[in-house]
This record gives structure tokens, C-alpha cells and sequence, in this order.
């Protein structure tokens, strides 16, 4: 230790040869233990909400929230997804979920699809007035929704489509346009010009370059677009509570109606379990996405 | 007959023109038409209904006079400041950790940004359940020996909104963490060789060579963390509804239940119009630092 300590010392007057490595210096004991504590304290809720949604309610007034559970049930888990109440309603979580898959996958492609289009018109065949109104987009996705709820109810209910969930897809697709079309925009910007220069000079015009050229070349954005929109669309509720009906909410809307409801006795373990549920389909795309979930919120926030 | 005429400039580019309508209709219907059409009706008194009945600023008057929204305020400013505080630094610092060559990286940034991928209605269910009095923390903490020890942030008026604050940093660090570290990776190997070769401890490095090169970075993260704790909302509603009292309300909170709760429309308007204020006073000067100065080299 105290050869250790000389050296980091002597490390500044100049250098001696290739920097020591040894596992257990006091900056590597320093750093990876900071990590550590830290990265426990992350993991930390993930793990409560295991253990509690695993216990018994005898278990949970008995013991502390962070020990184990001695006698493993499943119970909470099935009773959350098919027996929860909300109100008067007592069909569980699963109704929710279904009612997001089914918002879920027609506001992904749609908002997708407009948007890649968009981003692929902005990138390459710019019209006068395009940037303006792109500018106007970037700038609107900083408005606090609360400023354009009401108004967008008045359309919904102009359209029909108040109360639906195609007024549901439709608000999603509008409010995942600023993110997405940058986020393609940027992306055919980089891709070389040539490419789309010779695919003009062989006579294939704008949807031709765009399905046979653009879409084959970009799958990867493709995706980052929908781990983009899988999550935020999943995980909203603002639009959700105002846009839908009772028998339509989302997951999150109904997840938070059961857990804070305020009749009956509260079942801490059918909560923790309808929590993980809903958390559970953005935790699966964040794990399996890797780093493409990172890029992904990374392409919101580095600019192009 | 084969007069050669100019085609029509509208139809130059049409399909380009018919795929960018989406953004045209999102940017001046929604963005622009929708929010003028809030900001003009904010002047009225519509109470149910919205209608075009002019009070002038008597709903902004009322607003400020009422104790819901001034306490909504104050939360949500010390919400903020400490959110901005201890975003950057602990973003900051844990970006600077990361970035030290260490082994696990990919596992450590795992973990540290998961929450960020739960929604604010799941974070704040599980910090509820953790800060639960009764058999959380406090519990804990109780049953090992300290009898007396009392942590119960949300059943108590006065620090409610810390504990908010504790779930919405437990979301929100990892994402800054990401975006700082992005901007170290972004800065020249050559500094770190050059100020090692003049002797620069490192920390100093950091802070007098490494943070002021980081600006558009810092900037960038100002922005993204300033806008979302305007829209503060589901993560109120989830862990604490606004109680105990009106102890942890929000001008989101606010805005939502005077629209379509209370039906005071005008009353709802004006509230939020004043969050569209705050967010300009964020977000003009900002813009005018990115692209103000640079117009000509686009």
C-alpha cells in the first residue's frame, strides 16, 4: 500500500513508464465503490417491487420492505392482471394492457410512417417554407401540452373521433412528430448525396427513392423511431386520462385508478405487481435495445 | 399551341410538398392555432364553455390571488431549482465516473438509466410504496433501533415536494448522465494528454478546462431538464395526488383540474398560459444563443 500511494504521487512529476495497474489501488477501490453504492441505489425500487409483489399481505404487515419473501406467491401477480378493481370494475390490469396494445400499434406505425416520409422530404427534396415550418415543429415540442389539450378537444369532437381511440393514435401521432421528424430528418441528411442523386439521374422520383433507396438503407433508425415511440407512447397518461373513455384507458391511467383508489383495504402486493406489469413493457424493450435505446433518446438531444 | 409555359410554383415538388402536409397541419393547427386560441381565451370568462367573452386580465388577477396556484408555484420552483441542481451535478458526476476507462461500463449505464424507461406513473407508485410510513423506509429504519426516527416526506405538508423530488431524480439523472457523457466522449484526447503534461491535476482539468468546453452540452441538458419540469404531472397525480392538502400541487395539476374538474375554463387558460410563459422565458433565450448568432453558416 505504501508503494502504492508513492506512486500515484510520483505519477505527476513525470512519466515513468506505462501507468500501474493493479485492481485494488485506492482510486479503482474509490471509483468502483461509488459505482456500486450507486448502482444499488438504482436497482434498489426495481427489487422492493419484486419482493413485495411476491409476499403474502400477512408477510408485508410483518416484516420490512426489503427483506426477501420467505413463502414465494404468485398470487398478487394473478390477481393484479386479471382481478384488480377499479371502481366498479373488477376485470384487473389486463383490460389496460390490451387497450395499450391496442393504441399502442397503430400510433407507432402511423406516426412512424408520416414521419420518416416527412424527414425524408425535409432531407432531400426541401420545398421554400419547409425549414419555417420545421423550425415552428422543433419549438412546438417544448409547448406544455396543458397550453393545447382543450383546444385539441374541441377538434377531436369536430372529427368524431372524441372519446376513441382513433382521436388517441391521432394525438400521439402529432405529438410524436417534432422528435421523430428530426430524428429522420438528421439521419437522411447524413446519408450520401450521390446515392440520391444517381437514384434522380435513373428516373426514379420521390416515393420510388424513398421505398426502394431510403427505406432499405435506414432500418436501424426504423428502429430507434420505434423504441422512441413503443416507450413514450406506452408510458404516457396525460393523453390517455383525457383523450379515452373509462372502458379504454391505458395501462398507466388504469394501473394508477387501481392502486389509488380509495376503497377497500390496500393490497400493497397486488399493487407491487400491477406496477411491475405496467413497467414491464418499456423494461423489456430498454433491456433488449441496449444501446439503441440510448441513441434513441440521445437523437432528441443532440441536434443536427 | 406548344406555348412553352413556367409550371405552376405550386406544383414544383408536389409530392414532397403532399408528404410534408402532416407537419404543416401539426405545426400551425396544433402548435401555433391551438395555442393562440388558449392564449385568446384566457381573457375570457368562459366558465363550462368556451366563449368569446372578454374580462381583460381579471382571470390572470384571480389566478394570483389564489392560494392553490401560488402554492403550485413555489413547489414547482423548488422543485425545479433543486431538480437542476442535483440533475447536473449528479448527472455530471457520474458521467465523469463512467468516463474513467472503468470496466462494466455498459452494465453500470444499464442500470443507472432503466428508470428512465418507466413511466412517471410507475415511479412514482414505487417511491410511494418506499416512502410509505408505515412499512417503508421509516419502518425500517425504526425496527433496527432508532425508534424515533421519522422520515415520512409524503405525509408531511412541508418537504411532500422532496419527496417527489427524490422518484422524479431517480428517473431523470440517468438520462443526463447519458447526454453528459455523450459530451465528455465528445471532447479531444489531446486536452486530457496536454494538461497531463503540464501537470494539471485532474480535477482541475475538469473544472477549468473540460466544463467550459462542454457549454452546448450543459445547454442542451438546461433545456431538456427546464421543459420537463414544466410538464410536471402524472408523477403528482401518482404519488401523492396533489395531498397531503394542497401541500404538493402543481401548475399542471392546476391547469387540469380547474379545465375539467372545476370547469372554469378561463380560469384553466390563464393558468396555463402563464406555464407557456415560463417555458419561453427558458426557451427565447436559449434560442437566440444556439441560432442567433449563427444564422449564416446554414
Amino acid at each position: 500500500m505504501t508503494n502504492n500511494t508513492e506512486t500515484t504521487s510520483t505519477l505527476m512529476a513525470g512519466p515513468r513508464g506505462p501507468k500501474p495497474t493493479k485492481l485494488l489501488s485506492p482510486r479503482n477501490i474509490m471509483l468502483y465503490g461509488t459505482l456500486i453504492v450507486v448502482a444499488l441505489y438504482y436497482l434498489l425500487p426495481l427489487y422492493v417491487m419484486v419482493v413485495t409483489s411476491l409476499k403474502g399481505m400477512p408477510e408485508i404487515r410483518l416484516g420490512n420492505i426489503f427483506s426477501p419473501p420467505v413463502e414465494i406467491t404468485t398470487a398478487p401477480w394473478t390477481r393484479a392482471w386479471s382481478e384488480a378493481c377499479t371502481g366498479l370494475n373488477c376485470e384487473g390490469l389486463s383490460r389496460g394492457f390490451w387497450n395499450s396494445v391496442r393504441i399502442l400499434l397503430p400510433s407507432v406505425a402511423l406516426s412512424i410512417a408520416i414521419a420518416s416520409v416527412n424527414g425524408y422530404a425535409l432531407a432531400n427534396w426541401k420545398f421554400k417554407g419547409a425549414n419555417v415550418f420545421f423550425t415552428i415543429l422543433i419549438f412546438g415540442a417544448f409547448i406544455p401540452y396543458q397550453v393545447m389539450i382543450y383546444p385539441i378537444v374541441i377538434i377531436l369532437r369536430e372529427l368524431k373521433l372524441f372519446g376513441s381511440l382513433g382521436g388517441l393514435v391521432l394525438v400521439h401521432t402529432v405529438f410524436g412528430m417534432p422528435i421523430l421528424t428530426l430524428l429522420f430528418r438528421n439521419y437522411f441528411t447524413s446519408l450520401p448525396e450521390e446515392l440520391f442523386k444517381a437514384a434522380r439521374v435513373d428516373g426514379a422520383g420521390f416515393w420510388g427513392i424513398y421505398f426502394r433507396i431510403m427505406l432499405p438503407m435506414s432500418l436501424p433508425i426504423f428502429v430507434v423511431a420505434m423504441i422512441l415511440q413503443v416507450t413514450g407512447i406506452w408510458n404516457d397518461f396525460l393523453f390517455g386520462v383525457i383523450y379515452t373513455k373509462p372502458d379504454t384507458y391505458p395501462m398507466t391511467v388504469q394501473l394508477n385508478n387501481i392502486v389509488n383508489s380509495v376503497q377497500g383495504v390496500k393490497e400493497y402486493n397486488v399493487n407491487m405487481a400491477a406496477t411491475l406489469l405496467t413497467g414491464v413493457v418499456p423494461l423489456i424493450i430498454y433491456f433488449v435495445s441496449g444501446k439503441l435505446f440510448v441513441r434513441g433518446i440521445a437523437a432528441g438531444a443532440v441536434k443536427g | 399551341m406548344a406555348r412553352s409555359v413556367r409550371p405552376n410554383q405550386i406544383f414544383r415538388n408536389v409530392n414532397a410538398k403532399i408528404a410534408a402536409i402532416p407537419m404543416v397541419l401539426t405545426a400551425m393547427v396544433v402548435f401555433v392555432g391551438c395555442t393562440i386560441w388558449t392564449v385568446v381565451h384566457s381573457f375570457t370568462n368562459s366558465k363550462l364553455l368556451p366563449k368569446l367573452d372578454f374580462v381583460g386580465f381579471a382571470q390572470y388577477e384571480r389566478l394570483w390571488a389564489t392560494r392553490r396556484w401560488l402554492i403550485s408555484i413555489e413547489n414547482l420552483a423548488i422543485y425545479g431549482i433543486c431538480s437542476l441542481i442535483f440533475s447536473f451535478a449528479v448527472g455530471f458526476l457520474l458521467a465523469a465516473l463512467m468516463d474513467q476507462k472503468i470496466r462494466f461500463e455498459n452494465t453500470f449505464r444499464t442500470i443507472i438509466l432503466y428508470p428512465f424507461a418507466l413511466s412517471f406513473v410507475v415511479t412514482g407508485l414505487v417511491w410511494q410504496w418506499i416512502l410509505n410510513p408505515e412499512f417503508g423506509v421509516q419502518n425500517v429504519i425504526r425496527s433496527i433501533g432508532f425508534s424515533n426516527f421519522t422520515f415520512d416526506p409524503l405525509y408531511d405538508a412541508k418537504i411532500v415536494i422532496f419527496g417527489i423530488l427524490i422518484a422524479g431524480l431517480w428517473q431523470g439523472t440517468g438520462f443526463i448522465m447519458v447526454i453528459m457523457l455523450a459530451g465528455l466522449r465528445g471532447i479531444d484526447v489531446d486536452i486530457w494528454k496536454a494538461s497531463r503534461v503540464d501537470g494539471i491535476p485532474k480535477w482541475k482539468t475538469y473544472l477549468f478546462v473540460v466544463i467550459p468546453m462542454m457549454r452546448p452540452v450543459f445547454i442542451t441538458a438546461l433545456v431538456l431538464i427546464s421543459a420537463g419540469i414544466v410538464k410536471v404531472y402524472d408523477l403528482v397525480i401518482a404519488q401523492t395526488n396533489g395531498g397531503p392538502g394542497i401541500a404538493s400541487e402543481v401548475p399542471a395539476k392546476y391547469v387540469m383540474d380547474t379545465m375539467f374538474r372545476n370547469q372554469n375554463l378561463g380560469q384553466g387558460f390563464a393558468a396555463s398560459t402563464m406555464m407557456l410563459v415560463s417555458v419561453l422565458v427558458i426557451l427565447i433565450p436559449w434560442a437566440y444563443l444556439e441560432f442567433g448568432g449563427r444564422k449564416n453558416d446554414k
